[in-house]
């Protein structure tokens, strides 16, 4: 029984550490090597399109509402201090902080990442990297490395758009609806949010669950069973890995900016 | 989907992001870009500092003139000696300025108000790297309370 | 410049613990239609990725054009790959991509032509396969037959040296399967290439194939040209080429007597 279970943790081991390892050097081989300008930017504007301009709706959408929410929500707390010109500072930096970076990557990957999943797994399932191969233009060069940049320059980007999106909900719901001063939503704002400690570390967080996400997304692509269930599984599993991965991350990367 | 709709759409995209970034830079944050401008410093011995931190504003009669860079124990008095790092835009504080940390409203945050002295012909100048003698430290609420009690008792 | 394009010496290949092949020898002569038959699931597909250098054998060589191909380095494989191409089983065509753009992708890869000249030899190749009309489909529109031709005109967009089918037949209609093993001879002929045929359909490869290679039990059963092998005494291959249901490749897959195992339930 024991040899049977020591078995298993050690079977479980060995196989992670080897997707670790394939992983390693997709990315490896991915992003190694002089970059063909010439045909490289081209496929990353496509992909660009295809990852970021095609997330932006869900981003705007889901940007405003939180905003919103978070406002209606922090305006019934702060008012029983009489403190509701916090109102500002309470949105504008749970979004630049956390709500930005994070609810993004969550949505990027469900929205890009399992859409990336399920393209190079249908076209690992269709012999088309094979082929690819085959006709000596690397895959991995050809189909990984601009997604992954895609992915990389968009996604903070997008999570740039959400804050600004989400502060301008704030405000909706703040000043427009409850009556909140807007030379004190905005005054507020300004004098206790920092460029570098607030907005830059929110884009260095965006940065890394971006690495995160898309690297997720391209591995289980590309080592998924190239079958339609093996397909399907890798799409779930590229949300439920990133999305875990990215919620992780974000108290590592919390602790290191914010807590000290 | 042609090649050029495609740019223009990823075109609109950036720019969007760009101006994201820019309306968190200047109309979120508080410094913009003006992390550049010159600055010189001052320095400035308290007793208490109370709830002072590093980025605390300076303010002369409400209006930002610089930020507090940095805060030290004196290794020989161990009281605390605040560095205040000035916009060099107003660099004629005479050395008969005092400085005092105050608090913005019952809560709120801590800062250093300063207040120019009177000038004449003996008077200096506040230089960079010199130290405002005159200072005033936080007020502490608990200190306050003990000392109206003991005061009724008397 | 050897009569011998493709040298196959000594090849063993596992995968895991499975013995795929053993010691096997094959040689593909230049300018012949080359034909590997055998019963589905003994690796044929594999033989051609060791080929292309997907694969890399436990030992042995796999010599193209002089070249070892498991002891190229990564940049020399891809040379060596620019003069070989394969016709997978289900196209491999590139979805998001007209058949224009499919067949005019090696030629951008690789070159750098002006778009006029790429034009011009894209034309010609769909034109060869006949689905001149049929560039601006998406492949998602072609039927198998017509996907199959179009990534073949893909194939031979560079004009490679050696031509790989994998399992061409499979899954056509009568039409389309004429049409294929018509183009594989032309092609063969017209443009000198080198052609390995890999397939389990007896009387089309016997009518195309120069030579042909029967592949069973991880190694070469059988070998000569159709007339040699029809004549060849061998059981297993008369099995193969007649298509009989039990033979030297029994109906039962191994198991244990099927007597013991009744008396066994009966117990």
């Amino acid at each position: 029984m024991i040899a049977n279970r020591l078995q298993k943790i050690g079977h479980q081991t060995l196989n992670s550490v080897s997707g670790f390892g394939r992983a390693g050097l997709m990315l490896f081989g991915a992003l190694l090597g002089k970059p063909d300008f010439r045909r490289g930017i081209p496929l990353l504007i496509k992909q660009l399109y295809v990852i970021g301009v095609l997330s932006l709706m869900i981003i705007l959408v889901s940007g405003l509402f939180i905003g919103m929410v978070l406002a209606l929500q922090g305006y019934t707390v702060l008012v029983k201090f009489g403190a509701e010109g916090m109102l500002g500072p309470l949105v504008s930096l749970s979004l630049l902080r956390e709500l930005g970076p994070v609810v993004t990557a969550l949505l990027f990957a469900g929205r890009a990442g399992s859409a990336l999943t399920a393209e190079i797994g249908l076209m690992k399932a269709t012999e088309q990297l094979s082929g690819m191969e085959m006709m000596a233009v690397d895959p991995l060069r050809r189909i990984i490395a601009p997604r992954f940049w895609a992915g990389v320059i968009a996604m903070p980007l997008l999570a740039l758009i959400f804050n600004a999106v989400g502060i301008l909900g704030g405000h909706l719901v703040g000043v427009e609806w409850l009556g909140v001063d807007a030379g004190s939503y905005w005054s507020a704002m300004q004098a206790n949010v920092d460029l570098y400690q607030d907005v830059l570390n929110g884009v260095i967080k965006s940065i890394v669950f971006a690495l995160i996400v898309i690297w997720i997304a391209l591995h289980k692509g590309f080592d998924a069973v190239p079958t339609s269930e093996g397909i399907s599984r890798a799409t779930t599993q590229t949300v439920v890995t990133a999305s875990l991965a990215v919620l992780g991350f974000d108290f590592v990367l919390t602790a290191l900016m914010f807590g000290g | 989907m042609t090649a050029r709709k495609i740019e223009i759409l990823v075109g609109a995209f950036i720019v969007l992001a760009c101006a994201a970034f820019l309306m968190l830079a200047l109309k979120v944050a508080n410094t913009g870009f003006g992390g550049s401008s010159q600055t010189y410093t001052l320095y400035a011995q308290f007793d208490n500092i109370g709830g002072l931190k590093v980025r605390s504003p300076v303010k002369v009669g409400g209006v930002t003139v610089g930020r507090v860079s940095n805060i030290e124990l004196d290794r020989v008095s161990y009281s605390p000696v605040v560095s205040l790092e000035i916009n060099a835009d107003y660099s004629n504080f005479p050395e008969t300025s005092s400085v005092a940390i105050l608090t913005s409203g019952l809560l709120g945050e801590q800062y250093i108000g300063l207040l120019p002295g009177f000038v004449d012909d003996t008077v200096l100048m506040l230089g960079n790297g010199d130290t405002i003698e005159d200072t005033r430290s936080a007020i502490v609420l608990e200190e306050l309370i003990g000392q109206f009690l003991f005061n009724r008792g008397n | 410049m050897s009569d011998v394009l493709v040298d196959i010496q000594h090849l063993n290949f596992s995968r895991g613990d499975r013995s795929i092949y053993r010691d096997m020898n094959m040689q593909v002569i230049r300018g012949k239609v080359t034909a590997i038959m055998g019963p589905s699931g003994i690796g044929k597909t594999t033989l051609l990725r060791l080929i292309g250098g997907q694969l890399k054998p436990d030992s042995g060589k796999i010599i193209f054009d002089g070249l070892n191909i498991p002891t190229l380095s990564r940049s020399e494989l891809y040379q060596a790959r620019k003069k070989m191409s394969m016709l997978f089983q289900s196209g491999a065509l590139f979805t998001e991509m007209s058949v224009f753009d499919n067949v005019a992708f090696p030629l951008r890869e690789h070159t750098r032509l002006p778009e006029s000249l790429i034009r011009l030899i894209v034309l010609m190749k769909l034109e060869s396969v006949g689905l001149r009309g049929a560039r601006d489909l998406m492949p998602a529109e072609l039927s198998g037959g017509m996907a199959r031709r179009a990534a073949l005109a893909r194939a031979i967009a560079l004009d490679p040296e050696l031509i790989m089918y994998d399992e061409p037949f499979a899954g056509q209609d009568p039409i389309s399967m004429g049409v294929i093993v018509r183009l594989i001879r032309e092609l063969n002929n017209a443009l000198g290439l080198t052609s390995v045929v890999v397939s389990h359909d007896v009387t089309e490869v016997m009518s195309i194939a120069d030579y042909v290679y029967v592949v069973a039990d991880k190694t070469v059963i059988g070998q000569g040209t159709p007339e040699q092998l029809r004549a060849d005494p061998s059981p297993l291959v008369q099995q193969f080429l007649q298509g009989e249901a039990d033979g030297a490749v029994p109906f039962h897959y191994k198991a244990a007597a099927f007597e013991d195992e009744l008396m066994e339930l009966a117990k």
